[in-house]
This record gives C-alpha cells, structure tokens and sequence, in this order.
C-alpha cells in the first residue's frame, strides 16, 4: 500500500493487544482501513479520537511509534471478468504470480437482498451421488454445509460436486486450508480443465488466521458480480467455515467481549447467517448456492458452529464411514436438504418423495434391527430382510463413489424395495405402489 | 424543540451520542451519514451520554455526525391496507424498496395515501365514544376493518360530525369528535402505536376456550390450542419446526394471520411469498395472502430491527384484535430475537446472565406472551390473538434460557423431537412430553364436548395412556428381547404404533393429508380407539407386527384419500375384513 502525499500520518500508538492497536485520530469512518507498519488493519471501536484497530496479521513486532495511515475505505475488491481463473489471498491480491485485476471497486460485505426480490429456488443441481441427489436433493440459491469429522473426505467430494454441478462459475473460498487441500484443489480443477471457471480466495494454514475473517466476503463479493452482472449460476464453496469461526472468537476474545456458549461471540449466529444468507436466486438468472464444510470436533453438533450454522442454512450433509460396505456413505438419517421438495417429484419422477421417505424409514428399521443384533436377541425374519436391504441400499445408492441420474435411483429403489420386502410393508401411496412396483420379487 | 446530538463513539451497532435535551429511554432518532439517515432507537442513558442502538449498519460513521431526535419511540402506522403486505422489521414496505439490494436509509410510508375505501359509519351523532370505540368499517379483502377512535385518546368523546357513506382516502377526516373540554379532534382512518405499549383498549381478558382448528391432528386433538391461546414449538433444526408453523399458518381457522420470520431463513420467507397468493384458505375459500401480513426481517438483515419485529407483528396483531377479529400471530423464531436482546446486552457490557443472555430475559418474553389473549371489547365483541412461536434451543438442549423462560409464558408446548425427525416421523411432535394446559380447563372441556362429541376429553386421555403405556412396553422389549416378554406386550406395543401412524403422523406436502378438519379427526380417533380398544388372536409376536402393519398401511391409505370418497369407503371395508379376521368379540 504506498503511502499518497496528501494523507495524515500517525505514529503514537496508545495501546497494543495481541490482535488490535489504538490511537487517538479524528475523522475516521467505522470499519475504515488502514495499515499500521505496513499490515493491513481496520476499524473496530471508536470512542471520541480513541480508535481501536484491529490488525489481521497480527501485532507481532509493531512499536508504538509504528505509521499509521487511513485509507478512507472498508475492505473492497476490485470485480471484473478478469477474476476468473485466478487465485487470490484474503486481501483480494494475486497469489498466482499473475497481474493484479483491473475492475470496479467494490465494497466487500455488501447489503442484503430485498427477501421479496429473491425468487424461490427451482433448479435441481445434479451432482450424481444418490446420497445427495436422491435424499437430499440440492437446489440453486441454496446454502448447505457438509458437517464432518477432520479425517472426513469432504473436500474431495466437494470438489466433486463443484465439478459436475455444471456452473457457469465456481468460487473457493479456502479458510485455513493446508497447503495440501490447496494444492488438491488447484490440481482437481486444473485436470478437468475447469480453471478458466474457477475463482480462488485462499488463506491456508501458513497465514494469519484473522486474515480468514475476509475470505467469505472476498468470494461473496466476487460471486455477487458474476451472479448480478453476468446472470451466472454461481457455486461457491468455503471451506472450513469452523476456522473462520474460531477466528471470530479469536477477536472478539481480544476486544474483551463476553463469550455466549462454547467461548463463541454472542454475535456468532448474525455472523454466519451474513455469509450464508448470500446464497440467493435472482429473478434474472444469476443465483448464488454455497456449499461449505463445518468441521466438528469428535462429532458434536450441539457445538455453537455447527448449532448456529444448523439453523442458518438449509440443511446439511453428514458422511459416514460405514463399516459393512467398506465404504464412505451420505448418513441417510441426519443429512438434510431443506429445499429438496421444491424439486423432489416436480422436477423428478412423481414418486421420488415417497421412495425417498419409504428408504429411510426401512433403513432405520435395519438400524433397530441391528441393535437388537449387537444386544443378542433373535432377529425376525423382517429384521433379517430389513439388514439385507440396509446392505444393498448402502452399497448401491448412499455411498459417495454412486454416479448416476436420478431416475436410475429411483429405479434402483424400487428393484431393492421388491427383492426384499412386501409392497405393504414399504407404506407407499398405492397408486405409486401399483405403478412401479418391479414384479421381480424374490420372495 | 426536538433534541439534537452529534456521535461521539461507535462499536458496531451501539452509538454513543452526546446531547443537548432532553430525550427518552426508546426514543426515536436519526443519525446523518453522507446524505442518508439512519434509524436509531436510545437504549441506555448516563449524563448528557445517550446509548443508541441503530438498525442498519454503521459502516463510515464518523464521530461529529449529526443526531436528531424524533421525541416518539418506535411506532407503527395502522389502518386499512395493511392485509397482504410484506414489511420489514420496521413496518418499511419491502415491496416499495427499489433495487434487488436493501439500501440503507430507506424507509417508506406502510400503506397507500391514494387507495380510496368505501367507508360505512357504524356510529351516528351524538353517539359517546372512547378510545378504541368503532365509528364506521370498510371492506379490506373481505373482511370488516373497523375505523376506531384512536387508541392513545383518553377519556370520552361525543360525536360531533361523522361523513356519509362513500369513498374516502385514509387521511380524510372521517369523523370530528369533542372531548370533555369541548375540544374537537378529527379523526381520519389511520393512528400511530408505540410497539413496544400493548393495546389494552378492552373491557376483559377471560380464559381462553374456544378451539382453533388447525387440521393438524397432533394439535387439534392432542394438545389443542385455542383462540387467544400462546404456544410455542421448540426444536433443534431439522426437526421441522419451520413446516409445522407453516401448516398451522395455512390451516388455522383465523381472520387474519400475521407472521413475524424474526432472523430466519429469507428463503423461507420466499417460499410464504410464492404460495399464499395462490393456496386458498380451506374456511373460506378465498386466497391465503389477502389474510396475511408479513414481516419479515431475516436472518441477514440488521440485527437491531430483528428486535423490533416481534413488538411490530404484535402490535398490528392487537389492532386487528380491537375490531372484533381472530388473530393468529406467528414468530419465527423467537431465539433470534433474544439473540438480538444478547448482542445489545453484550454490547453495552452488562452483567450476563445465563448463557450471556440479559437477566432480564425471561420477563421480557413473559411479558411479550402475555400481549396475547381472547378479549370482550368495549363493544361487548370479542376478539382474539392466538401467539405461536417458535423456539430454536442452542444444541438442541431444552434447557437453555429461551425455552426455560417460554414455557413459563407460553400455555401449549409442542416438543419437536430429534429422533422422531430422524425416523421421518413427521410432525415431529413428541406425544408424551407436549402438552396443551386448555385441555384441563373446564370450559374448554364444554366448548369441545359440544362441539365435537361428548366424552372427548376422556377418549384422548385415553388415547395418551396407550401411548405411554406402549413406549414402556417397547423399552421392555428391547431390554427383553422379543420372545423374552408375552405376546400381550406386542400387541400394546402395536396399538401404540397403529395411533403413531395413523393420528399423530401426518404428510404436510400430501394435498388429502396435509388438512384433516375436526370431523375427520373424530373418525379417525374412532376409529383407531376402536381398533386398540379390543383383543386378538395371536399365537406368536411374529403374527402381531404383521398384522398390524397391514392395519396401519391400510390406514394410511384411508388419510391419503378424501374424506368418504369411494376410494375412502373402499380401504374402510377392506380395514374390517382384516379386523373380523382377529378381532376377539368381546370389547374390553
């Protein structure tokens, strides 16, 4: 950031913590910038010419007499069709060796949409996996989190999404990714020949972690542009939104605010619901779905991250390793599309709802069934086809290596709901029951 | 002189500002930034310091920036024209912002100046009025919207001119009364209410009594609630609290439905946007939305107006209630809106108390439920608001400070359960741990046993009995192993199941099942009690799962077709053959 002749420069700093800097200045803007020693700060508090600072890097090594310059703005980012193809850090500035990007200024951390300007999402998004498409079917304008254990393969089966999602543009933003996970990704989408559709926003594990605070809005913003300007379907991804909250915490822990549960900032729900919210359908096109990760610690989702992310978006995915199969599987039980009925039997066949609902319930009839196993009871004859078809379901539709449409799903269903149960056991509408029930039954 | 202030400090949303009058605690001002202003309400003061909590964001303040105060707290504008519309928080019409993005600064007057309504007098000359008293009605999308003597007017009035019949604008005068004094007012067909007052321009506020259907069959016959009742839906997400207060919104036997989405999804929002305009209400016939207001102020719009949505919904709730009319009032979710009072409380480093909620927390939702009820007017009328709302506990966990402090306030609890959301055993209510305290009141027992039948309060007790008692059977089944408990064990537990299935389960999307009015609910009890009511002829537990799993699928079909339809008729039939099969003579 070079210096500009005309600006007042500050180098009586009043107080340092470990993540902010104040001094006493007039005429400045909340969250304005500045850069203090050169780092890049912005606004937090003012009280009088009392103003608090808080420094992304970190304070590490800055003197009290360190130049403090205001840049009379909030964080922005400069949008342009340029963008595509390109990697950039939280500060919006190019990681990739490239030029940086000409465009329209543009403040990061936008306004909301207008609720009764947003159209209601219709469009199915097909990614293959029957675990998704089938139980939990993704919709445009949608916002889902895949809630999973660190150990978990979600950014592959992210990336796999985002692949075949068939989006115009596919924004990462990357919150304290490992250098590894970065590279995974550039690699993933560089081999499908994709990085021309890609925008990056990365800060791995080797930055400061506050600097993560602006990676959400960094790809929003960039999102908004191509979703606004260029009616694009935008998919955006963010992973680990579970880093971006702790950062959160981090700051609001050095300002001295009191911590709400789990030592999270009482404002953790309005801040995520700010970044997740910005999932939308514009009536001209463009719409904007997010998919990020939610990692959680040792599978605990009454956590304050997973809790409040819970309630904000419209559902969320879990993956299982599940041990008969030898597989990893979308858990059937607690994975959730909040929007799949807008698509479900509409955009589908009409008996995808009941198929749907009917699966479920039979595979948790094998998971009581299975209880009863492990305590050492006898098992029914139910029980048994119950477990068989628990097998068959897992291997042929839950597990994420399935790539097919979903009319084969559908199919698939109805083949395994017939190999292994009666048609009133199934408890499906009967008309659907007399329509598609395969009449190659086992019994 | 209104009082004036400039901005002397700012962390996020809390402004300080220093002033120089006199101002009031929720008082009204403005702040100026680069040509804009926004809306700030006082929240605390200390010296010439006041404390204000600004609804938008305050991205560039600056200290200097200009205050002006407004000498009112937080008021909304009622009259006719306010059915079917989508407000803010703030009673802004959202429909009238332009711009795909909310810009700051923006507000707008809530109804439109220009409309002309076809004004009947009620009242004639001469006539002694008071506050809240009705002087004549026009017609808003169907309904009798009364023009009432304004609800901040003390004391009598007297009639001076009232006009004819025939079309007026809302601020035309309509009437010129005088007071005690001999002054005269004139009124026009539209006041102005402080949110945060309840309207309590009524004579009586007796227990509630009188069911209000909502063809949800958990509710009406299980827990019923009743107009002018409070209730409250508690659930982690995913649990389905958004689709059950969407369906109660859709079925509910009310005049005017009003729903507050307090910090929820805008999605959801849309959804309500998408649909009322073209479901029809199943009482009336007519359109969903012409009943309906929306306010909505979602997750992602500013926090500080997240708050004030709630008093907004109710407010306009009460005004409706005046003219006679049966309110339902909607919020979703009313932990948003503690979670706004927290980020506040927080802000201005008040001591916490649980959770770093405000102490204050559980009076002022005890408060809040209390502004609903079924009321006698001045008129002899009665008029009613029922308050659902819903709860979204941290972590799932009931006992967190929201739900703790709701259900002190609220009279119905409908616990929505994880694991029967798991097991997509929709509504997710669980049946055990609800409850409905109407259903001990006398007077309900009345109204319902006249209404529906005689008795009916014993048949659901019943009915509840044979739940519980088929959920300690299931335990002991698991413990025991099926063939390590007698047969008898099974039945009851399938009984319990046949009740699950059958009464408590419900498919909001099916067309048939989503709706089940009062007297499809009395078959249905019927005949389901008659079903648990006598014995069978089981020689092993292998037998009984079988068997009633037919009766429960053969059910199903039944809640799936419409009411004695052919096809209705036809699974009935079919339902006895299976029942003469085992069914042992002899009833218990």
């Amino acid at each position: 950031m070079a210096t500009k002749a005309f600006q007042k420069i500050y180098t009586k700093i009043t107080a340092i913590t470990k993540a902010t800097c104040s001094l006493k200045a007039d005429g400045i803007g909340n969250d304005e910038l500045a850069t203090i020693d050169g780092k890049l700060a912005q606004v937090v508090k003012i009280m009088g010419n009392d103003i608090t600072l808080q420094v992304f890097e970190g304070t590490e090594g800055i003197p009290t007499n360190a130049e403090v310059i205001f840049l009379g703005k909030t964080p922005s980012l400069k949008v342009s069709d340029q963008l595509a193809g390109r990697f950039f850090n939280a500060f919006g500035s190019p990681i990739d060796g490239g030029p940086e990007v000409e465009g329209v200024e543009v403040e990061i951390g936008g306004p909301s949409v207008n609720p009764v300007r947003r159209k209601q999402p219709s469009e199915l998004i097909a990614t293959g996996i029957a675990g998704i498409d089938l139980n939990n079917t993704l919709v445009s304008g949608q916002k889902i989190p895949f809630f999973a254990d660190p150990n978990q393969p979600y950014n592959q089966v992210m990336a796999n999404v985002a692949l075949r999602a068939e989006a115009d543009k596919i924004i990462l933003g990357g919150m304290g990714l490992t250098n590894d996970d970065y590279l995974y990704f550039k690699n993933v989408f560089n081999n499908a020949g994709v990085l021309d559709r890609i925008v990056s926003f990365v800060n791995t594990t080797e930055n400061p972690p506050v600097e993560r605070l602006l990676i959400p809005d960094m790809a929003l913003t960039a999102a908004e542009y191509f979703a606004v300007e260029k009616n694009e379907k935008v998919l955006v991804l963010l992973t680990d939104m579970t880093l971006y909250a702790d950062a959160l915490a981090i700051v609001s822990n050095r300002m001295d605010q009191i911590p709400s549960k789990d030592s999270m900032p009482g404002s953790l729900y309005s801040d995520l619901a700010k970044i997740y919210e910005k999932a939308v359908q514009f009536p001209e096109g463009g719409s904007i779905t997010i998919i990020a990760v939610t990692t959680l610690s040792g599978g605990d989702i009454t956590h304050a991250i997973p809790d409040n992310t819970g309630y904000i978006t419209e559902g969320q995915l879990y993956l299982r390793y599940d041990s008969d199969i030898g597989k990893v599987i979308v858990d059937p039980f607690r994975s959730l599309s909040r929007l799949k009925q807008l698509v479900a039997g509409k955009k589908t066949r009409e008996d995808h709802p009941q198929v749907m609902n009917a699966a479920v319930r039979l595979y948790a009839d094998a998971a009581n069934a299975k209880t009863k196993l492990e305590n050492g009871f006898d098992l029914t004859d139910y029980d048994e086809r119950s477990l068989a078809f628990a097998k068959d379901y897992s291997d042929k539709i839950l597990a994420i290596d399935v790539n097919i449409n979903t009319t084969q799903m559908l199919d698939i269903a109805w083949e395994l709901f017939a190999k292994h149960f009666k048609p009133e056991e199934v408890n499906i509408r009967q008309s659907l029951v007399e329509k598609y029930w395969k009449q190659t039954s086992y019994e | 002189m209104t009082t004036k202030g400039t901005v002397k400090g700012i962390i996020a949303n809390l402004v300080t500002v220093a002033v120089d009058g006199p101002v009031a605690q929720n008082e009204i001002c403005y702040i100026s930034l680069d040509g804009t202003r926004l809306m700030a309400e006082v929240i605390k003061v200390t010296g010439d310091n006041v404390f204000v909590q600004v609804f938008e964001s305050t991205r560039g303040l600056k200290v200097g920036n200009l205050v002006e105060f407004t000498g009112h707290m937080l008021e909304v504008t009622l009259g006719p024209g306010l059915l079917s519309r989508n407000y803010d928080g703030l009673q802004n019409d959202l429909d009238k912002l332009t711009g795909v993005f909310l810009k700051r600064g923006e507000y707008n007057f809530p109804l439109d100046e220009e409309k002309l309504w076809a004004f009947k007098p009620l009242a004639k000359v001469g006539d002694k009025v008071q506050a809240a008293s009705w002087l004549g009605e026009v017609d808003e999308n169907h309904q009798s919207h009364k023009i009432m003597v304004p609800f901040v007017m003390q004391g009598e009035y007297t009639i001076k001119s009232i006009v004819a019949a025939g079309e007026y604008k809302i601020k035309d005068t309509i009437a010129v009364i005088t007071d005690e004094e001999g002054n005269d007012h004139n009124i026009n067909m539209i006041q102005k209410w402080p949110v945060k007052k309840a309207i309590t321009a009524y004579t009586e506020k007796p227990r509630p009594f009188k069911l209000l259907e909502t063809g949800v069959r958990i509710i009406d016959t299980l827990n019923p609630i009743v107009e002018g009742g409070t209730g409250f839906i508690p659930g982690a997400f995913g649990t389905g609290k958004t689709v059950l207060q969407h369906a109660i919104s859709k079925q509910a036997e009310a005049d005017i439905v009003i729903m507050a989405a307090c910090g929820e999804r805008a999605n959801e929002v849309v959804e309500i946007f998408m649909e009322f305009p073209k479901l029809e209400d199943p009482h009336t016939g007519r359109k969903l939305m012409e009943r309906t207001i929306i306010i909505a102020n979602t997750s992602n719009m500013p926090v500080a107006s997240r708050e004030a949505s709630v008093y907004t919904a109710m407010t306009i709730a009460e005004y409706y209630r005046s003219m006679g009319l049966r309110v339902l009032l909607m919020a979703d979710s009313t932990s948003r809106w503690a979670q706004a009072l927290r980020e506040m409380s927080n802000r201005m480093e008040e001591l916490p108390g649980q959770d770093a909620f405000p102490m204050d927390l559980s009076a002022i939702i005890g408060t809040f439920y209390s502004r609903a009820g079924y009321v006698y007017l001045n008129n002899g009328s009665t008029g009613s608001i029922t308050f659902i709302g819903t709860v979204s506990p941290a972590g799932g966990n009931l006992k967190e400070p929201v739900t703790e402090g709701t259900k002190k306030a609220a009279r119905c609890f409908y616990a929505l359960e994880q694991s029967r959301a798991d097991r997509k055993r929709y509504p997710a209510v669980n049946p055990i741990e609800s409850y409905s305290k109407y259903i001990e009141y006398p007077e309900f027992e009345d109204y319902i046993n006249t209404k529906v039948e005689g008795n009916w309060i014993k048949k659901v007790n019943e009915m509840k009995t044979l739940l519980q008692r088929g959920k300690e059977v299931q335990e002991q089944i698991n413990i025991l192993g099926d063939d390590g408990v007698p047969v008898n064990y099974h039945e009851t537990f399938w009984k319990s199941e046949v009740i699950d299935f059958v009464i408590l389960q419900q498919d909001a999307f099916d067309k048939v099942d989503a709706v089940c009015p009062l007297e499809r609910q009395e078959f249905m009890l019927n005949l389901v009690m008659d079903i648990c009511k006598h014995d069978y002829d089981f020689d092993n537990f292998l037998n009984v799962m079988d068997y009633f799993k037919k009766i429960i699928n053969i059910c199903k079909q039944m809640n799936y077709s419409e009411f004695h339809s052919e096809q209705f008729e036809k699974y009935l039939k079919e339902l006895k053959t299976v029942l003469a099969e085992k069914q042992i003579k002899t009833e218990k």
